[in-house]
């Protein structure tokens, strides 16, 4: 059983997010986690501001409910399912990542530069995280999906705004790690 | 009874996300530096399946296990949406390294700055909510 506290390989990994997917659409749902968000803004009274959040969020609790329960599966696989969280990613990416700056790159699960709590008192990798987020909900919700409903759920079914979504979010990725990033470390 | 089936679906793909290191802002940058093949290994693998079984359940009109009709719903024929919203997706995606469903698996792991991500992604989805009809779609 030692296997389980082992990274899982890609291709169990990608198995069981078909499986997610597949059991969402059989329960009569589907998989997309960004729309969310949108549904948080509308109980937090946003429809007051914009028609965008003026609709029953009651329809979307199923899929807040999905989302709870991704939060209590990061819980019990940080604390149950892994011993060693460090990611065994490419030497090339180490040594890239130790030119920026970022020590020990992949010997923790999140680089601590950016996602230990010293954070919140360095205002320049706070931003970035702020700014990273707001550029998430801000593009999954003009896109109309982020990479479950259109990586995963659009391209599955063969949707062609699907791949000019995907093909944006990996120009986007592109611009970030190539252009940007020797810019902000 | 409908909403237990949801929570531990989310709890599975929580669990996946985090153990597949989907989850991990190492692996995204490595993807888009092409270093690896671990998350096109995911993504494909992902696709693989996810093609054929749509496909079976479109071509031999499967019911769901309610015994409804699977409705796919197309996505709206557009260009411009896809486009920019998928650019500005990705700038975000690589900078924070995280995806939403990935970001509230992170909350659950206990690394508390994901947070801040979050209300930030909140944010930036109330300010589309805003400029929506000024925006091309």
């Amino acid at each position: 059983m030692d296997w389980i506290y082992e990274p899982w390989p890609w291709y169990v990994s990608g198995f069981m997010i078909a499986l997610i997917m597949v059991l969402l659409i059989m329960v009569g749902k589907n998989f997309g986690i960004s729309g969310n968000l949108r549904t948080i803004c509308s109980i937090c009274g946003g429809g007051n501001k914009a028609d965008f959040f003026r609709f029953d969020w009651k329809t979307q609790r199923w899929n807040l409910v999905v989302v709870f329960g991704a939060i209590i599966g990061g819980f019990i696989a940080n604390q149950f399912l892994t011993i060693d969280t460090s990611v065994a990613i490419d030497p090339k990416t180490i040594d890239n990542l130790q030119q920026l700056g970022f020590e020990n790159a992949g010997n923790t699960y999140m680089p601590e530069k950016l996602f230990s709590t010293a954070v919140f008192s360095d205002i320049k990798n706070l931003s970035l995280l702020i700014i990273g987020g707001f550029f998430v909900g801000f593009g999954s919700r003009y896109a109309g999906g982020c990479t479950s409903g259109h990586a995963i759920s659009g391209l599955s079914n063969l949707q062609l705004p699907s791949l000019i979504a995907v093909i944006g979010f990996f120009i986007g990725g592109l611009v970030m790690i190539h252009l940007i990033f020797p810019l902000l470390f | 009874m409908r909403t237990l089936i949801y929570l531990l679906i989310g709890i599975v793909f929580g669990i996946t996300m985090f153990k597949s290191e989907a989850a991990s802002w190492y692996r995204i940058y490595e993807m888009f530096r092409f270093d690896s093949f671990h998350m096109y290994g995911i993504i494909g693998t992902s696709l693989f399946f996810g093609v054929i079984v749509t496909q079976l359940i479109k071509r031999f009109q499967i019911k769901s296990f309610y015994g409804e009709f699977i409705k796919f719903p197309p996505k709206q024929k557009s260009f411009a949406r896809y486009a920019f919203g998928g650019i500005l997706f990705g700038l975000g995606w690589a900078l924070a390294g995280a995806c939403p469903g990935p970001m509230f698996t992170l909350v659950g792991a206990g690394f508390s700055p994901i947070i801040i991500t979050i209300l930030a992604a909140l944010l930036g989805t109330f300010v589309y909510g805003l400029l929506k009809d000024k925006l091309p779609h």
